[in-house]
């Protein structure tokens, strides 16, 4: 079995995103970027499953500018066997980027295609969907748990309820909670290592997928600001102030 | 054209967010159809057809559907799009697990987890956790729109009287069974939409000391929350997580216990109306957002808290 895992350059999640004056996004020079959370568990969960001798490859595949290479030799490090970088300048909306995918699955084959559940920059949570949708695969969203059974998995998701079990078979997507596994560290011999292996790239112009807008992006601000409360002294003070003051008990 | 919205049910009766989904749809055209796909149905179909923004109820029923599976439910919406302008659900894993399936397949850039219908083409969306807001004009001919049901009033359910109408079922997929859903049943106030949300976080240290945060809920009548930080460590299931990757709720009071506030949890819970947080740390960021901060050790806050409430004549429910 051949596992394919999509990873996403972002903005670290510790970072405190400032919104450009001008509105037309937030600022991104000099801040640090990461792997995108759930990709991180997406990754591990592929090289948990080759180390079961259950996959007997995993490509780490990213889209995106120069640096956004980073995340696939990151991806390498930490057991993933090669890469493929998609080369495309600029912000691509889920869809251009499902279509791009569409086109290395066509091209790679795999029997497995993972990602995280959600980017944590534009938090829209669509692209394994529409991939799934694209190559009409069974998809298992929200992942927590996976089970690998020959041809098929059994995926525990989360739902707002609680939790789903469903039973897909591959070829299929499964998008990853950050539940589902605790990544692992790069060691160093590991990363020096991780340089030699290959990462092709490939210019997203040479696909031949329509990557243009739909969307517009006509302004970003900050949201708006809480006022600062006070502190109380003790429980007795707190409780008051939501009987009588806030008036929500 | 019309506006097509999901119905969210559980074959018996709607999900409460369909009532929400209906208001943003409805602020987008009144002109609002809503299908509902499931099995055996018909009672929920009805509940569909009272609400007096719904003009028209689409009723698709087989087998196949009573498991809400997305590659089942998508092809029968993706049939239907073609008289509508718009598709719209809830951005709850429902509507997000389902809603991008459909926008893929219409070759439509879906527009997620909307705050505000600024117009029928251009949408509020918060980005980066909430930390920025983000206006979005959509160019495509056909819009799929998901809506975060916190944000939009939950539509009147009753007093309305949609003709329902039966729409073929389209063909079953066969390579996604389902096998088992495991809902946490309990008597508390749904966490979406409860009026007091009581979270607790890591400071909790244990599954048995969330009992500390059940007494209270259950004497203000409230939901239990939780962080991250306590779902991965076990003290509690992950329906009751607060945040970026779990639920976002809007109470009127949100009362966080042993939550340090990162990022990622301010963004399920900073547009609560009121927020009380308890933290033995005094720098926690948890305290900037916070209306009533008390510096204290949760494990003797907790009990006094209690107490008092104990000595309350009335707490509102």
């Amino acid at each position: 079995m051949k596992i394919l895992v999509a990873v996403k350059r972002v903005i670290d999640y510790n970072v405190q995103i400032r919104v450009k004056e001008d509105g037309t996004g937030v600022v991104t020079d000099n801040v640090k970027m990461s792997t995108n959370p759930p990709d991180d568990n997406a990754i591990e969960e592929a090289v948990k499953i080759k180390e079961a001798g259950k996959a007997t490859e995993v490509v780490a595949v990213t889209v995106g500018e120069e640096k956004a290479q980073e995340t696939v030799r990151k991806a390498l490090a930490v057991g993933a066997d090669r890469g493929v970088h998609v080369k495309v300048d600029g912000i691509l909306e889920p869809l251009a980027v499902s279509k791009i995918l569409q086109k290395i699955v066509d091209k790679e084959k795999p029997d497995l295609v993972f990602m995280g559940k959600q980017a944590i920059d534009d938090d829209c949570n669509q692209t394994g969907q529409m991939l799934s949708a694209l190559l009409n695969w069974p998809q298992a969203t929200f992942a927590s748990k996976i089970d690998v059974k020959d041809n098929k998995l059994e995926v525990t998701r989360e739902i707002d309820e609680g939790l789903e079990t469903i039973e897909i078979n591959v070829p299929a997507i499964v998008t990853c909670d950050l539940r589902l596994n605790e990544p692992r560290y790069a060691s160093l011999p590991n990363i020096m290592k991780a340089k030699k292996k290959p990462i092709e790239e490939i210019a997203a112009s040479d696909l031949g997928v329509d990557v243009s807008p739909r969307l517009e992006q006509l302004k970003v601000e900050d949201p708006p600001k809480r006022k600062a409360g006070i502190k109380v002294a003790n429980v007795a003070e707190l409780v008051q102030k939501l009987k009588n003051e806030a008036k929500v008990i | 054209m019309a506006v097509l919205l999901i119905a969210e049910h559980n074959n018996k009766e709607l999900r409460p967010f369909t009532l929400n989904a209906a208001t943003a749809a409805s602020q987008i055209d009144s002109d609002v159809h809503a299908v509902i796909i499931g099995q055996n149905s018909a009672d929920a179909a009805k509940q569909l057809s009272e609400l007096p923004v719904v003009k028209k109820v689409l009723s698709v029923e087989a087998a196949h559907y009573e498991n809400f599976t997305a590659e089942n439910f998508a092809p029968v919406i993706v049939k239907l799009a073609e008289k509508y302008s718009h598709i719209v659900s809830s951005a709850n894993t429902f509507g997000k697990n389902l809603m991008p399936r459909i926008a893929a397949h219409l070759d439509t850039s879906q527009v997620s987890d909307i705050i505000k219908v600024i117009s029928p083409d251009t949408f509020l969306r918060p980005i980066y956790a909430g930390n920025a807001f983000a206006t979005i004009k959509s160019n495509d001919a056909k819009k799929c729109v998901t809506i975060r049901p916190t944000s939009f009033d939950p539509c009147e359910s009753t007093g309305g009287s949609a003709a329902i109408e039966k729409v073929d079922a389209s063909e079953e997929f066969s390579n996604t069974k389902f096998i088992k859903r495991e809902e946490i049943k309990s008597d508390r106030p749904e966490l979406g939409t409860a009026r007091i949300v009581v979270s607790g976080g890591r400071g909790m240290q244990s599954g048995d000391n969330f009992k500390l945060i059940t007494e209270i809920a259950d004497k203000l009548g409230a939901a239990i929350g939780a962080s991250r930080a306590a779902v991965d460590a076990g003290y509690i299931s992950n329906d009751h997580q607060v945040g970026q990757t779990g639920k976002v709720v809007v109470p009127d009071l949100y009362i966080a216990v042993g939550i340090s506030g990162a990022i990622q949890h301010l963004a399920g819970m900073k547009e609560s109306k009121v927020i009380v947080a308890i933290n033995k740390d005094g720098e926690a960021p948890i305290f900037s957002v916070a209306d009533y901060g008390l510096e204290a050790d949760l494990f003797e806050a907790l009990p006094q808290f209690m107490e008092e409430l104990n000595k309350l004549n009335t707490i509102q429910k």
